[in-house]
């Protein structure tokens, strides 16, 4: 088995892999130019360092070869990167751990935290003993922080009740004050260019490429009407009322005074935009209805066009001082370039990341990055000529999405979902950190006429522009918002590390009240995270406001949506009446005659959606089916008794008395066997036919090594609820005509001696043969296609020939499934589609 | 019915609007339509409505069709097909897409109960209270039927499957000698439970009074 590992895993797996390390030394080098967390540039310390070294040598010409050298600036800028990605991650797991687990599961993970903390406390002893000595007081406060993260898991009833988010900006209060007590410069962390470049794209990526569409559509005017003219009432509100009442501050002359309109008026634009990371932090916790998540989230990212353009209005003309109306009318045709501008290059990128994911089907391993890149191209684009890079990310991710899923294979998808999620979830971290980080640091001035006013008027605002916009909302919704949708929806609003970003960008000498508007801004991020953060899910549950249902979708229920669909479409045509239904038909229909065939290789772009959920549903059933113990058992949710003879007509019409036969067998109990055997057959025959000398032995061996791992993986709750796509059930892809000459060929190599397949690992260097690996058709399935055929030949006494023997280690006892083990077995082959069956993490999305 | 079509004033309309419940607005935006349909006849055929383009790369076409001549969606309490509908019956059948009042959360459950009913009705054509396995395969079929390259096989275990599902959450366990009939309207509430069909069967009557859109 390490043969086998070691030769597939540097084929197989690295080239992802590297294609992480390239963007992460990407990050790092832009980290690098940054001056980040460098209290003094790295690289005119090294050159001292160099000289050092040269007069060393020439002082002193002969010296012992340094056994053991310490060069500390060498690495500081990606270490430090590092650690404070290690600390985000740390963070994420000690809140999710104390949110998660009960105390037996918390002591059981604690000491590995504890492990982490002593290798680390190691770590930095080293480096405390170099001669950098004065460094050594911020690895004192890295190991105080370790210590509060010890001490995060012995509050789990706090995180219960506090938001995750919350609980990450007081740890980052508090690194940023030891940093402070320690007597060093807190490091710029939340520098502007790291936030927009780095920071928030990936949670943006995740969140467009993930987004609901249907919700989001349907919706699409209400969201739009709060993101735009919400926003725009906010700002200006907020603006004006401000400046109103800094200049009826009593006669005393403050410094409210000197702050004129235009600065005021940006102030309000950058606090009046809600923000997509704060609300994805809460609303993810809270659990709400699918309607008012997708409002409110939604807003917050569509609002990011207005907040774009009027900040660089308001900032062009805050140096000039007056605004014209030909100003204010340039400022709505900038409006609608930025807006319609950014979700123009997001599409193009995405139907190019679509047209390019067509292609891919021969290195597999590199699919995933496509993704990735083409986003942060788009993203990068806009901002190139300040269009709006979070609606172009929005867009090019839903764009691409159904597409790119169509033709990538399952692994690609688990590997874009899991990077996706995992990069979004580190950077989300990492920035209610670095606010808590840049709170301590940041330069502030506190007037609390101003922060007082600011809090207030934010709140006031929101609700009048909420109750007022739904009263007019209402008017054209078939849905209405409900006095409860309209306070969860008000109260929702809140703000974040963008606009503080955006405070942070301001020039300190265009405007002088710089510190106060982050003062200001940072206090309302820290009012609506903590206090409307904290409240809002006892609020949930005291107005007793719909919450999401978890249920799966079942067929029945995606049918009738189809069939809904249609009828709606219908009974607007009959009206005359051309509305949402008609349009979407209309589009559905362009979609499918062009676009797909554009986009989407071989016949998958033929498939209609009903069919598509039916393959996916069927494949999760025959995991389930075989998890829940051999296959004789049925999923939990269905009972076993209920098989297809129950529902077949015991009188069929004269029509059809072939298929009773086919589909009715006589014995009672093996209905359900049979069907599973007849779902797997009709799905893996072809490749089964081709790929059948392909040996198991590996997939058999392995789960005796890592059995207890896997029930690991199954247990962690880490499955998000809204991941059906997941579980994209590629066995169905005997259409995949691509891939047929690799397989034959592979088949044909191999098909002498079964073991060869492992003894040649040089084979996998060959382009076409690693490809073949990561294809849909895994090998592996069809083994268990091959199982369930052999078991139930068994059982009717059948053998199978000559291939048979060529398997030395097959279960003998698939067929009555009481075997603890052979279910294990049986769910690994079925859910790891791949050939290197050590890598589990599929599982938990698969049921 | 004449009168209405002579004179469209109010005090036709005052009757179908106590039916129906639409307002007066749509009333005359829909009766419009009627008339433009049926090209200013009294009565609508099934002509009338295998000519309007739009409905024609509709896959359940002829179910649409066929609801709008079945007694059952008249609200009258009888059933079976009749040959042409006057403008009342144009009305009564349009008025299951019509939005429910926020307010009332029980009118809520019996709007669904009526909506989900409605769609019920168009599966079963035979009128015998239950969807059986063969009406639910048409319906399938029906729904896929404008996808080219499908397999004949598909549809049918589309429908099978569906069909097992409804037999196994509303019968839960049954013994292999049981036959199960086919959907009854209760199983079929239950089916659907998950599916907020109040909220989502429903189309803007209100918003086509706009010339344009009548042609």
């Amino acid at each position: 088995m390490p043969a086998r590992r070691d030769s597939h895993s540097p084929a197989g797996k690295s080239l992802p892999e590297r294609g992480l390390l390239l963007l992460i030394v990407l990050v790092l080098l832009q980290g690098s130019v940054l001056p980040l967390g460098a209290t003094s540039s790295p690289d005119t310390t090294r050159n001292v360092d160099n000289r050092q070294v040269k007069e060393e040598k020439y002082n002193y010409t002969k010296k012992a070869f340094p056994v053991l050298t310490l060069d500390y600036h060498h690495i500081q800028a990606p270490f430090e990167i590092s650690l404070w990605i290690l600390l985000a991650s740390l963070m994420k797991l000690a809140s999710s751990l104390s949110v998660a687990c009960d105390t037996g599961a918390m002591t059981e993970h604690q000491p590995v935290a504890r492990e982490d903390t002593a290798l680390l406390t190691g770590q930095e002893a080293q480096v405390l003993q170099g001669p950098d000595g004065q460094r050594g007081t911020t690895w004192l406060d890295w190991l105080s922080v370790r210590t509060q993260l010890k001490g995060f898991h012995l509050i789990p009833r706090l995180s219960g009740i506090v938001p995750e988010s919350c609980l990450l900006i007081t740890v980052g209060l508090l690194v940023g004050g030891l940093i402070k007590l320690a007597g060093e410069d807190v490091p710029p962390v939340l520098d502007s260019r790291l936030f927009f470049l780095c920071l928030l794209p990936p949670i943006i990526l995740d969140a467009g490429y993930f987004l609901p569409i249907r919700p989001f559509m349907e919706n699409l005017g209400t969201i739009l009407m709060f993101a735009v003219v919400g926003t725009l009432w906010n700002a200006f509100f907020i603006g004006g009322l401000l400046y109103a009442v800094c200049q009826i501050q009593p006669a005393n002359p403050s410094i409210l005074h000197k702050i004129e309109l235009l600065p005021c008026l940006l102030f309000g634009s950058i606090i009046s935009a809600v923000d997509p990371v704060a609300v994805l932090a809460v609303f993810e916790e809270i659990h709400i209805n699918e309607l008012l998540h997708i409002l409110v989230f939604g807003e917050s990212l569509l609002n990011d066009a207005v907040t774009v353009v009027l900040y660089h209005l308001f900032e062009e003309y805050s140096g000039a001082g007056t605004v014209t109306v030909l100003d204010c009318f340039l400022g709505i045709i900038s409006f609608l370039v930025v807006s319609i501008g950014g979700v123009l290059v997001g599409v193009i990128y995405g139907l190019l990341a679509a047209f390019t994911s067509r292609f891919t089907s021969h290195v597999r391993v590199i699919e995933p990055l496509f993704v990735f890149v083409y986003a942060y191209m788009a993203y990068l684009s806009a901002e190139v000529f300040h269009l709006s890079g979070i609606m172009a990310l929005i867009a090019c991710g839903a764009t691409m999405r159904p597409y790119v899923e169509a033709n990538i294979s399952h692994k690609s998808h688990t590997t874009v979902k899991y990077f996706l999620k995992m990069w979004s979830s580190v950077s989300e971290t990492l920035i209610f950190i670095f606010l808590g980080v840049a709170t301590v640091d940041g330069p502030h001035h506190w007037n609390w006429t101003f922060v007082t006013v600011t809090v207030l008027l934010c709140l006031v605002s929101r609700v009048i522009g909420v109750v007022g916009l739904t009263y007019v909302i209402n008017k054209f919704r078939i849905v209405k918002l409900t006095t409860k949708d309209q306070f969860i929806i008000a109260y929702g609003g809140l703000r974040g590390a963008i606009a503080f970003s955006l405070g942070f960008l301001l020039d300190n000498k265009l405007f002088p009240m710089r510190e106060m508007f982050l003062t200001a801004i940072i206090t309302v991020v820290f009012f609506t995270v903590f206090v409307q953060g904290m409240t809002i899910q006892p609020l949930v549950e005291l107005l007793a406001v719909k919450k999401k249902q978890e249920a799966k979708r079942t067929i029945n229920e995606e049918i009738h949506t189809q069939f809904l669909d249609h009828l709606l479409t219908g009974i607007e045509d009959i009206c005359g009446h051309y509305g949402h239904h008609h349009w979407k038909d209309k589009l559905n229909r362009f979609n499918k005659k062009y676009v797909k065939k554009c986009l989407i290789a071989g016949e998958r772009s033929k498939e209609p959606q009903l069919i598509a959920f039916y393959h996916k549903m069927e494949f999760k059933q025959a995991i389930e089916m075989v998890e829940s113990g051999g296959g004789f058992k049925m999923p939990s949710a269905m009972p076993s008794t209920v098989s297809m003879q129950n529902i077949q007509p015991k009188k069929p019409p004269p029509a059809k008395p072939a298929e009773k036969a086919e589909k009715a067998p006589s014995q009672l109990p093996k209905g359900r066997e049979e069907e599973i055997r007849k779902i797997l057959r009709s799905n893996l025959q072809r490749t089964r036919l081709r790929l059948r000398s392909y040996n198991r032995h590996t997939l058999v061996a392995d789960p005796f090594e890592e059995g207890f791992d896997m029930n690991n993986y199954l247990t962690v709750p880490a499955a998000p609820p809204d991941s059906p796509t997941m579980c994209r059930a590629r066995l169905s892809s005997g259409k995949d005509t691509d891939f047929k000459p690799a397989q034959q060929q592979k088949g044909n190599k191999t098909s002498p001696d079964p073991q060869s397949y492992r003894a040649k690992p040089e084979s996998d260097s060959v382009p076409t043969i690693q490809v073949d690996l990561a294809s849909p058709q895994s090998p592996d399935s069809v083994n268990v296609m091959d199982e369930f055929r052999r078991a139930g030949q068994q059982q009717r006494g059948g053998g199978r020939g000559e291939e048979d023997q060529g398997l030395m280690m097959r279960p003998h006892k698939t067929g009555e499934g009481a075997d603890g083990k052979d279910p294990q077995k049986l769910t690994r082959c079925l859910s790891d589609p791949g050939p290197s069956a050590d890598e589990e993490e599929d599982q938990p999305f698969l049921p | 019915m004449g009168a209405l079509q002579s004179s469209p004033g109010q005090p036709e309309y005052v009757d179908l609007k106590e039916k129906t419940g639409f307002s007066f607005s749509q009333i005359r935006v829909l009766h419009k339509r009627f008339k433009l349909l049926s090209h200013n006849g009294e009565t609508l055929k099934r002509d009338h409505f295998n000519s309007i383009p739009d409905l024609a790369c509709n896959p359940i076409r002829s179910q649409i069709i066929e609801a709008f001549f079945d007694r059952r969606n008249f609200r009258q309490n009888g059933e079976g097909p009749v040959d042409e509908i006057h403008f009342e019956e144009f009305l009564m059948v349009m008025s299951h897409f019509k939005a429910p009042s926020p307010r009332m959360i029980e009118e809520r459950e019996s709007v669904r109960r009526e909506k989900l009913r409605f769609i019920f009705n168009m599966h079963d054509t035979d009128n015998d209270g239950t969807i059986t396995l063969e009406e639910y395969r048409h319906v399938i079929d029906e729904l896929l039927s404008l996808s080219e390259a499908l397999e004949k096989d598909t549809a049918k275990s589309i429908a099978d499957a569906a069909m097992l599902e409804v037999a196994s959450t509303s019968m839960g366990h049954m013994e292999p000698d049981e036959f199960y009939e086919g959907i009854t309207f209760e199983h079929f509430l239950k089916l659907l439970k998950g599916f907020e069909i109040e909220l989502k069967m429903n189309v803007h009557f209100s918003m086509m009074d706009t010339p344009t859109f009548c042609k």
